[in-house]
């Protein structure tokens, strides 16, 4: 076989695939195998394809996403714990003509900002919120999660999660497609290459529609947490199938009228 | 009278100035002795001639909220409430003050603690001056006296919000809130355009520049400190450039009240009754409560003998008089509480038993 010299090789011409500039160089801190990095990637890619880095404006949630900052190029605020939508609202009715999205975890729009999640729906507020349901609160080392499915072993249901005791595990995104205010609302997934490029198409959608001001779009991203979980990469993606998509079934499940 | 004056309740005048100040938007919730404000503004309607938003929120937590977002992106944003009200937003507003936002609070405080009543108080000052959320921080406090001051600090409320990148609280109470009394307002400013926003502000990463963060997080414990320090360098230059206060009959009082907001109304009369019966005594009126006037009050330790700081409060200011006299006169309190307002004539018995004697 004949020597291959990789200068050969990398050349603009051959390029199949590159990062977006709409990420940051900054290394994510992101646990191997996280959907963060994934939908953070989707995100940006959407923002540079839409043309749309100049007019985003992002909302950071508290948790492991808080720094979302450090790696999506765009003007960006960080908020309280569940206030996202609370701060999306007042962004976008000032500056309606941008693009405002939120990105919250379970702990974050599903436990302490519920009701800043059911009114900023309910009132239609012409926003996407990204909801990544890893069933877990990662940062804080793994405690239960309104969205822990029944049974689910987490450092504060060590016996696994027992609904008489603890309640049960919320559908969120079920929830707020009731909603008048809601336009587009999807159940995604990040954890194969098929999954990514649906909900790429998803996340796509749900920022294109903000120039129709029909309300809120919604893409939950069910992710997993192989910290939090205690799993290996591969064991969290095969636990993910196993027990959280049968609980959490992807799909859309309010798409607009036509 | 000049045709120009309206009469009008101290809430309505407060939210007629918010619109003339061009504010950008009005986040909040009802509660009493406040609901005037949002009763007014939506009655008005400025969205449809200033372009003004006003949203009534599901919370206080979500109103203080939407000002962390429309401060963030660079807007004149403010908020009412009421002492519950206030202390639900306190997270928010530590959130605020951390990042650096300017915004303008109102409180029209009522009775406390928890539930309490809706009359008239002032025991909201320690929340007011030291904090009140979590975090070494400060917010610029301005206390209204009249309908035409709830008028006349909104505007300077969002300016000195702006200048230092702080929440202002305009504290003022029921009694101010709700009394009706002749205003006079200033003519309607313009609404900042897009390209007045500050360049910090969240509104679209231009290609020219980096993208701006709003936040108050910080793992690195050395430069939050360094942050921490230039918060208090802030709070510092407002203790030299923006102490506001009044001062009646105190040059040759020998005996001073210390009072702010309502109570200051009425030891306006306390005065008088007391120099009707020879007790020479003088008013001291703290308009901005924090930065508080400190310097000033020491002043008056020359020739004061005394001071009674009276507050509708169990004693919350009475320790910045303390601290400003450092011991060189006594300073005593005298305060109503859960909503009751002291008399005039009550106010000179206290000061003439605890000072005179007889």
């Amino acid at each position: 076989m004949a020597d291959i010299n990789l200068m050969d090789i990398i050349k603009e011409k051959n390029v199949v695939y590159k990062k977006t500039k709409v990420l940051t160089d900054k290394v994510m801190h992101y646990c191997p195998g996280c959907g963060h990095s994934t939908t953070h990637r989707i995100i940006a890619e959407v923002i540079e394809e839409m043309g749309i880095q100049d007019k985003t404006i992002g909302i950071a949630p508290v948790g492991c996403s808080v720094f979302m900052y450090d790696y999506i190029d765009v003007d960006t605020q960080e908020a309280a714990h569940g206030r996202a939508p609370a701060l999306a609202t007042a962004i976008k009715r000032l500056l309606p003509d941008r693009y405002v999205f939120t990105y919250q975890g379970d702990g974050d729009l599903a436990a302490i900002g519920t009701a800043e999640t059911i009114h900023a729906c309910n009132r239609g507020e012409n926003i996407t919120m990204i909801f990544i349901n890893n069933g877990i609160y990662g940062m804080t080392g793994g405690q239960m999660a309104p969205t822990s499915i029944e049974g689910m072993r987490t450092s504060t249901t060590p016996y696994g999660r027992d609904a008489h005791l603890m309640g049960h595990p919320i559908k969120m995104t079920e929830l707020v497609a009731q909603l008048p205010g809601t336009y587009y609302v999807t159940r995604q997934a990040v954890h194969t290459p098929n999954l990514v490029r649906k909900t790429k198409k998803a996340i796509r959608k749900a920022f294109e529609y903000q120039a129709l001001n029909r309300g809120v779009s919604f893409v939950e991203v069910v992710s997993n947490c192989n910290s939090g979980w205690k799993m290996s990469p591969v064991q969290a993606v095969k636990w993910l199938d196993e027990n959280m998509l049968p609980f959490y079934p992807l799909g859309d499940i309010k798409v607009p009228e036509k | 009278m000049d045709e120009d004056f309206v009469l009008m309740k101290g809430n309505e005048a407060l939210a007629e100035a918010a619109i003339r100040s061009g504010a950008d938007g009005y986040f909040g919730y009802p509660i009493t002795p406040q609901s005037e404000v949002m009763e007014y503004l939506t009655a008005a309607k400025p969205w449809e001639h200033t372009g003004m938003v006003v949203l009534q929120a599901e919370s206080e937590v979500a109103a203080i909220n939407m000002l962390y977002g429309g401060a963030g992106a660079g807007k004149r944003v403010m908020t009412s409430s009421s002492s519950p009200g206030i202390s639900l937003m306190q997270e928010g507003i530590s959130y605020i003050a951390g990042a650096e936002l300017p915004v303008v609070i109102v409180n029209v405080v009522r009775g406390g603690p928890g539930l309490g009543t809706i009359q008239p108080s002032q025991s909201d000052y320690f929340q007011a001056t030291k904090g009140g959320g979590h975090g070494d921080y400060h917010l610029l406090v301005l206390a209204p006296a009249s309908v035409q001051e709830m008028a006349d600090f909104m505007p300077l409320a969002f300016d000195l919000a702006f200048k230092y990148r702080n929440p202002v609280m305009v504290l003022s109470d029921g009694a101010i809130g709700q009394m009706m009394e002749k205003v006079k307002f200033q003519p309607q400013r313009p609404r900042m355009t897009d390209d007045e926003l500050p360049g910090w502000a969240t509104t679209g990463k231009k290609p020219d520049r980096e993208r701006n963060i709003i936040t108050s997080l910080d793992l690195d414990p050395y430069r939050q400190e360094r942050f921490n320090q230039k918060l208090v360098e802030k709070y510092r230059k407002m203790k030299e450039e923006e102490v506001r206060y009044e001062m009646f009959q105190c040059e040759d009082a020998e005996y001073v009240f210390v009072a702010y907001g309502t109570s200051s109304r009425i030891c306006q009369k306390s005065v008088q009754l007391a120099r009707e019966r020879g007790i020479k005594a003088g008013l001291f009126r703290p308009i901005s409560l924090f930065p508080f006037p400190e310097n000033e009050i020491e002043a008056l330790t020359s020739h004061v003998k005394g001071m009674l700081s009276v507050e509708m409060s169990a004693g919350q200011m009475v320790e910045d008089v303390r601290l400003s006299v450092h011991g060189k006169i006594p300073v005593e309190h005298y305060g109503r509480m859960g909503g009751v307002i002291p008399t005039p004539e009550e106010i000179v018995d206290v000061l003439i038993q605890k000072f005179i004697g007889g």
